[in-house]
């Protein structure tokens, strides 16, 4: 009897299934594995949406370059002209658009993973595949147009240093990968929170379509750092993507000095912010489509 | 004994009904402290009356305690009406949603086909949307593309591979949709109702590759309304009913249960006055024993009884007899035998028996509904409330083949030389 009964045990072995659903998991359960498994999905996601942007449209990819070119003509004449905000000393534009680019690949991981759940949950409906890939996918699509975005801010820069203007990208410029890392981590972050939450309270999305443009104003695009009275300094620090922009900038044009200090803060900001966003995202995923 | 590759325990799953979004924080709150106090969810009390229906209860059970288990090379057929959990079933199967409580166990790599062309975007082409749509559904992309010329060949859009799909016919998106998911090979294979797509060919086309697929060993879950695609294809099959499992067995007892499932719930319609009203009716063979089958040119006999609910003096019964298609095939009343039905008074009920003879119609399935009133109005009329087939036999068909189906009625013949 008791031989039986062990020959059993061995033939139900948990490890005998490849797969077993059960209705709530362990917080910390997250597949990784899985998710390099689907990496084709996830490439073939940035070329769908790479391709859909500018299917039917006659400027294409040109359209990358004119987004932020307009904004910062804009911002130039609004702020730098008529406001007369302080540069430090940076040419106008070339300080404009550096913010501008850097923040616009942050703002749009944002808004596009923040829609991750509401915006596929036809697809999510009715297949599986680990739900992380669609917001990974949208932080790679859109480091495809941050780079040419980048690549037209270099093309700037030189003609700004060529006509003699004393700006000048440095040895920090080695940063430059890192930030753009912590900028997708940022967005990410932020986004698949507000998506999970976003699965059952909608008021999120409203707040996230003005949130995003108010929250480029607490972070010093428009304004250096330096021009912070000293006690308001400590807040518009506390922002993780100052750090951020401010050593993008540094890199760049070369004024200003790297604060080691505020790029921890802003690292270890990410990782948390991204180690939470991923286990709630990993909670939400299994029954949100019966509340989205 | 074959393994079995999915092995489901007690699954139950619990939807929300009416607006989610009104009250929902609150509830959350809720649940949040009866769960830290240890107490039962507040929410939970539906196990009240397993009905979709249920008013009271703003939670529903779309699945209750399902146990099953599916061997390997198994084509197990899921049928039953519409909210009775089948494709509720099929969801915490393919992993789009998880299970409310119970577990799951799956040996295997499933793919699920609960629609086509599941992300198919219009601004891509055809092409690029194969692949998008095949690495949605599981594949890589070195699969795909060793499958690609054979993709295409079964869509048959060859032509058009290259232009975006947005400007395909809607026949040639699904074809083209169904040719993705054709080409799958997982060990599980879930589908629901996606043969309903395309013309007839493309039907005949899709259900042939389904056949391929159950035939190469793999074990598939199937739902359909399509009674016959499901006994085509499948071997085993599974009855639901509101979100239970109520039978499970050879899949044409399972069709045949669901069907006549179908004509037992009190889902007949129904209209008149009902001053006088059917209690009871049956069919019966010329012996009374009760039956559902006779053989063509047999004799089968209908048994009603009805009460009248105020005096009735005249009152006249006809059997309508209606087809699959719900063509009007047959008419009997009494009035052609010039059989007078009696005067009823208030309360009192009687038995009719009406025989009908030599049955002609082709072999089929064939429904009856009944009829009484007279000429100021209809007292009572349930529609295809008798379900009945006609099959072959020999009384008066002699010949060796098949009854050619197209032909709805046989005459009977004498032939001679002259």
């Amino acid at each position: 009897m008791s031989s039986i009964n062990t020959d059993q045990q061995v033939n139900t072995l948990p490890d005998e299934w490849t797969m077993i659903l059960r209705p709530k998991r362990n917080l910390l359960d997250i597949n990784l594995r899985e998710l390099w498994q689907y990496r084709d999905l996830i490439m073939l996601f940035v070329k769908r949406d790479f391709v859909s942007k500018f299917k039917q449209t006659i400027l294409g990819p040109l359209w990358f370059i004119i987004q932020p070119l307009l904004t910062t003509i804009m911002f130039t004449v609004i702020f730098g002209n008529i406001a007369g905000i302080s540069t430090s000393g940076i040419p106008k534009m070339l300080f404009y658009m550096s913010g501008i680019v850097g923040w616009t690949y942050f703002s749009t991981c944002l808004n596009d993973t923040s829609q991750t759940f509401i915006k596929n949950a036809s697809i999510f409906g009715k297949v599986y595949f680990p739900r992380l890939a669609l917001p990974i996918s949208v932080v790679i699509s859109n480091l495809v147009s941050f780079v040419i975005q980048f690549a037209f801010l270099l093309v700037f820069l030189a003609y700004f240093m060529i006509s003699g203007s004393d700006v000048s990208p440095n040895i920090n410029v080695l940063w430059l990968p890192f930030l753009v890392l912590l900028m997708a981590g940022l967005g990410l972050g932020f986004g698949i929170i507000i998506s999970s939450l976003t699965t059952k309270y909608r008021d999120l999305t409203h707040l996230v379509t003005f949130g995003v443009t108010l929250w480029m104003y607490a972070t010093p695009i428009i304004y250096p750092l330096s021009e912070i009275p000293e006690k308001y300094q400590m807040l518009v620090i506390a922002n993780p993507m100052t750090p951020v922009v401010e050593t993008f900038k540094t890199a760049l044009l070369g004024v200003g000095v790297i604060n080691y200090g505020h790029i921890l803060y802003s690292f270890c900001f990410t990782i948390c912010l991204l180690a939470i966003g991923v286990v709630i995202f990993n909670k939400v995923e299994k029954t949100f489509m019966d509340t989205v | 004994m074959s393994n079995v590759v999915i092995k489901v325990e007690n699954v139950s799953k619990q939807y929300r009904l009416g607006n989610v979004g009104t009250g929902t924080l609150s509830h959350d709150l809720n649940r949040f402290f009866a769960k830290t106090l240890g107490k039962e969810d507040p929410h939970a009390k539906v196990g009240v009356a397993n009905r979709l229906d249920t008013v009271d209860g703003r939670y529903v059970w779309a699945l209750r305690n399902i146990n099953l288990e599916i061997c390997d090379g198994e084509v197990l057929g899921i049928v039953g009406k519409n909210g009775a959990g089948k494709s509720t079933m099929l969801k915490l199967l393919s992993r789009v949603t998880a299970p409310t409580e119970g577990e799951i166990k799956v040996r295997g790599r499933i793919a699920s086909l609960l629609e086509v062309g599941t992300g198919f975007h219009p601004e891509l082409t055809g092409k690029e949307n194969i692949f998008l749509n095949g690495a949605i559904l599981g594949m890589t992309k070195k699969e795909i593309s060793s499958k690609f010329d054979e993709i295409v060949e079964f869509s048959g859009v060859k032509k058009y591979v290259n232009t975006p799909v947005k400007r395909y016919s809607s026949g040639m998106y699904v074809r083209l949709a169904f040719a993705v998911a054709a080409h799958l090979e997982p060990e599980i294979l879930i589908v629901d109702e996606v043969l309903a797509v395309g013309d007839a060919e493309f039907q005949k086309k899709a259900i042939g590759k389904m056949q391929d697929v159950s035939r190469s060993g793999r074990t598939v879950l199937f739902v359909s309304h399509n009674l016959t695609a499901v006994e085509q294809l499948c071997t085993k099959g599974v009855l639901m009913q509101n979100g239970m499992l109520k039978m499970e067995g050879k899949v044409h007892d399972i069709t045949s249960a669901y069907k006549q499932m179908s004509v037992d719930e009190n889902e007949l319609r129904r209209s008149g006055t009902r001053v006088m009203e059917f209690q009871e009716y049956k069919m019966t063979d010329m012996n009374g024993r009760k039956t559902d089958e006779v053989f063509l040119g047999d004799d089968f006999k209908i048994s009603a009884t009805a009460k009248a609910k105020d005096q009735i003096d005249f009152c006249d019964m006809t059997l309508d007899i209606r087809n699959d298609s719900n063509e009007f095939i047959g008419h009997v009343t009494n009035a052609d035998d010039q059989f007078e039905i009696k005067k009823l008074n208030n309360g009192e009920s009687m038995t009719i028996e009406v025989a009908v003879k030599n049955i002609c119609f082709a072999p089929a399935t064939y429904y009856i509904s009944l009829w009484l009133g007279n000429s100021y109005g209809t007292f009572d009329y349930i529609e295809n409330c008798i379900r009945f087939t006609i099959k072959q036999g020999d009384n008066f068909i002699h010949r060796p083949y098949p009854f050619d189906k197209r032909a709805k009625t046989v005459l009977q013949s004498s032939w001679q030389f002259k």
